[in-house]
């Protein structure tokens, strides 16, 4: 995939291929058919144009050659299950729906049934019959037109694991007759939350990725917040879409500010603001408010979003709304509850009201078994010792913190910190 | 990578004050904004009013001075752009080329500069990091 045409095949793949897929699954009723079909679309591409050069409409050819294809295994599996009269009747009115479809326009890549099937296709990619693995290499397969190579270096696993998952997923799929359609009223809830983790799955994973790993890793975050985009164009009226796409939008501001220059980790109050991205965070904020004029209670994504947007209206860490931020928290953690949005609510207690407000917090915290091995508590915990002058106490910490992280230079950070603590150094650093 | 498509309108050079596109052009293009959108790549865009309506700061000499618009040395000028967020150049060129544009107009694809590409010493200076590493070991 040198030439120039490939390259141009790759691009035009990579805009159309979601929609293609999408318009044969409707016809054919199988997503793993459809892909298949819309592969063996793009190999004739690849091997027709270089010769024959790039059609005008590159996109309407791609479609139009895949719904003929479509067409074809329509025919020929009626011609197959002619014996069995149910399923031939079936796959007959399938193809005249088929007929009907391809007949109507030329343009249909435009119209705005496309973005039904694309919906349809979004919620079938995470559909709660798949592993939450089996979602993310389906979702960034179907919807993000990334071939399993890309998929298995961004995740660091095997190719042939990726596309083992892959392969199985279709099948679980296509024997879990799970039709292609939209969630029915009752279930839009669950299955949206279902396709908003994939998407904050994949956005964190890239997130995680620190310097001189694969470049597709950081293109993971690239790649959830174009379909958290799509989705929100999609599906205009959910507010928690927006809250994504608004935290999404918030946190990829601060990807240039969040290492230094030989990749350590900084932390967000110590971040250089001027690095920001302002384009990301007016994106975010203008998601944000979106999602708030929709009215309701914010759902978890927008008020983690309205947390995100507190630290990205501050000019400076001192300009920072703690009171804000912590009752953002406590309706977070009435919300969904966990020891996570726990610790961090005591982080916004210690900023808004001083270390031994937090202290206590993080105290009432050290009990719950879900943040036994979880390197954050000591971390926070040596932080606020650290503050009250405890020093020794807090290297003790820093130490634990060290040795439950997984994170090579956050456990030489919290080395560091313990080493400052025990020069009976003062400290100012605080946690995110 | 991010990429800016850099409308160039010819004729917009002498265009007089107030000039405005056509209702059915503004419409064509909403509609490409749109497709923009929904395929999730766009970041910004925007509309420039005429030269004729702005202003040139030349620094011949570290001494800023000011011409107004039109300026009749241009031959080429903005007349908007689009910011969009793509996995290649090939990308770019695609989108660029679906824009409904007129015989007279004109796209160029220019990649956004990331600090990636800058050299260390461009990076370090950008960064600040001297002033920020102090902070961050403190």
């Amino acid at each position: 995939m040198t030439s120039a045409t490939h390259r141009t095949i790759e691009a035009v793949w990579r805009i159309e291929s979601a929609r293609i897929i999408a318009t044969v699954a409707r016809m054919v009723r199988d997503v793993g058919i459809a892909e298949e079909l819309a592969q063996d679309t793009l190999v004739v591409a690849l091997q027709q144009w270089p010769a024959s050069g790039v059609p005008e409409n590159p996109g309407a050819w791609l479609t139009a050659a895949a719904k003929n294809r479509a067409l074809d295994w329509l025919r020929r599996g009626r011609l197959l299950q002619s014996k069995h009269e149910e399923l031939g009747r079936e796959l007959a009115v399938r193809e005249e729906i088929a007929t009907a479809d391809a007949v109507e326009a030329a343009d249909a890549a435009l119209d705005d049934g496309v973005g039904d099937d694309l919906l349809r296709l979004v919620f079938i990619a995470c559909h709660p019959v798949l592993s939450p693995d089996a979602r993310v290499a389906l979702t960034l397969r179907l919807l993000g037109g990334l071939s399993t190579d890309e998929i298995a270096r961004a995740f660091l696993v095997p190719e042939g694991t990726v596309a083992q998952r892959i392969v199985r997923a279709k099948r679980t799929l296509t024997e879990a007759r799970v039709p292609f359609e939209a969630p029915a009223r009752e279930e839009l809830a669950v299955r949206l939350s279902s396709v908003l983790e994939v998407l904050y799955l994949v956005f964190n994973e890239g997130y995680s990725a620190t310097a001189g790993q694969d470049w597709m890793r950081p293109q993971l975050c690239e790649e959830a917040l174009r379909l958290g985009r799509v989705l929100a164009e999609l599906m205009p009226t959910q507010p928690e879409v927006w809250g994504l796409v608004a935290l999404m939008e918030i946190q990829a501001s601060r990807l240039r500010a969040r290492t230094g220059p030989s990749g350590e980790p900084i932390l967000l109050m110590e971040q250089n603001r001027a690095r920001w991205d302002r384009l990301l965070i007016g994106r975010g904020l203008a998601a944000l408010a979106r999602a708030e004029r929709l009215g309701g209670a914010l759902g978890p994504y927008a008020l983690q979003a309205a947390i995100a947007a507190c630290h990205a209206r501050a000019t400076t860490a001192q300009e920072t709304d703690w009171l804000r931020i912590l009752a953002l928290y406590d309706a977070l953690a009435q919300l969904s509850p966990s020891a996570v949005v726990e610790l961090n609510r005591a982080v916004a207690l210690t900023m808004a009201f001083g270390p031994e407000a937090g202290l206590s917090a993080v105290d009432a915290l050290a009990a719950a078994p879900a943040l036994k091995d979880y390197h954050l508590l000591p971390g926070v915990r040596g932080d606020l010792l650290a503050r009250l002058g405890r020093r020794q106490e807090a290297a003790l910490e820093f130490r634990k913190a060290a040795s439950l992280t997984r994170n090579e230079r956050e456990r030489k950070l919290m080395l560091a910190r313990a080493g400052a603590c025990e020069a009976a150094s003062p400290s100012q650093s605080q946690q995110d | 990578m991010r990429f800016m498509m850099l409308m160039i309108p010819k004729g917009y050079e002498s265009a007089p004050p107030g000039t405005m596109p056509s209702a059915d052009a503004v419409a064509a293009m909403m509609k490409y904004n749109e497709s923009l959108q929904k395929a999730g790549v766009l970041l910004a865009l925007d509309g420039l009013h005429p030269p004729s309506m702005g202003a040139r700061i030349t620094f011949a000499g570290g001494k800023p001075q000011v011409t107004d618009g039109p300026f009749a040395e241009a031959k080429e000028v903005l007349g908007g752009y689009w910011m969009i967020q793509v996995k290649s150049k090939e990308e770019a060129i695609e989108w660029a080329s679906r824009c409904p544009a007129a015989d007279n107009e004109m796209i160029e694809v220019r990649q956004v500069a990331e600090m990636e590409d800058f050299p260390e010493d461009v990076k370090a200076a950008a960064e600040g990091f001297t002033d920020l590493q102090s902070k961050a070991s403190g």
